[in-house]
């Protein structure tokens, strides 16, 4: 059994990277391996955004991480510079810049590179998940 | 050129790989972000510039361009970081009709065999 650590670059639905970090995540957990981080980053924070409303026939993704992080306690992890930057802001987030509105909610976390850092470091593999 | 990579004390170092330019995309600048994060956490950092991410250290940058700020101040930075080992692929330098004397900063160049054996000596990589 191994402890997992997913980096996810893509955008949602624009690639296909960021359902393949997702299948990819349900896969191992199915299999009985840890699944503990995935980091948002890049163009990938988008999958955190509370605000996709996606066709009522397609996966939606933003739910599909939601249930990851609920049933699997997986730490969902948000870049907050690159988020800041892409409008994937939290409410304190949107407080300290004067915001009107957010668009993160848990269980997706904004945090520091330093996690991503982190999590290189303190699981057996980190696997990273390009557009 | 290549035993430089087999050092037994740089295993754990963490190497950066770079691959985009330094417009038209944050590619460059979120990788070398990361570098900087990394290294002032104590991190022993390495940086790998590989295919059009060897312009990333052409020399006479502007900034302004594009309405973006560039990445060559970023760069400047990595003395200050202790980021000091600077790969780069002769080869795609030799694509690009480009030599280490364009280059802004000291670096060491790597054939396609010495990539590959920095890549294997170095298990914790991210790649940009």
């Amino acid at each position: 059994m191994l402890s997992y650590a997913l980096l996810v670059h893509a955008a949602p639905y624009s690639t296909q990277g960021a359902l393949s970090a997702l299948r990819f995540a349900e896969a191992a957990i199915a299999r009985g391996h840890r699944v503990e981080t995935v980091f948002f980053y890049h163009d990938g924070v988008h999958n955190a955004s509370t605000l996709m409303a996606p066709p009522q026939d397609e996966v939606h993704l933003g739910e599909r991480w939601k249930r990851l992080g609920e049933t699997a306690q997986t730490a969902l992890l948000v870049c907050v510079a690159a988020g800041l930057r892409r409008g994937i802001v939290d409410g304190t987030e949107a407080t300290r810049h004067d915001l009107a509105q957010y668009s993160v909610e848990p269980p997706f976390e904004l945090t520091g590179i330093g996690q991503l850092v982190d999590a290189v470091l303190t699981h057996d593999r980190l696997i990273t998940f390009p557009p | 050129m290549t035993d430089t990579t087999q050092s037994a004390s740089s295993s754990e170092a963490l190497l950066i790989v770079l691959r985009h330019p330094p417009h038209g995309s944050s590619w460059l600048r979120e990788g070398i972000d990361v570098a900087l994060v990394a290294a002032a956490f104590g991190r022993e950092v390495e940086l790998l510039f590989q295919g059009d991410g060897v312009f990333a250290l052409l020399e006479g940058q502007a900034a302004g361009a594009l309405d973006q700020k560039g990445t060559h101040p970023q760069l400047k930075m990595l003395e200050m970081y202790d980021i000091e080992r600077l790969w780069v692929s002769q080869r795609d330098l030799d694509r690009r009709g480009l030599t280490v004397d364009d280059l802004m900063l000291p670096v060491t160049t790597l054939d396609p065999d010495g990539v590959a054996a920095l890549h294997a000596a170095r298990p914790l990589s991210l790649i940009f």
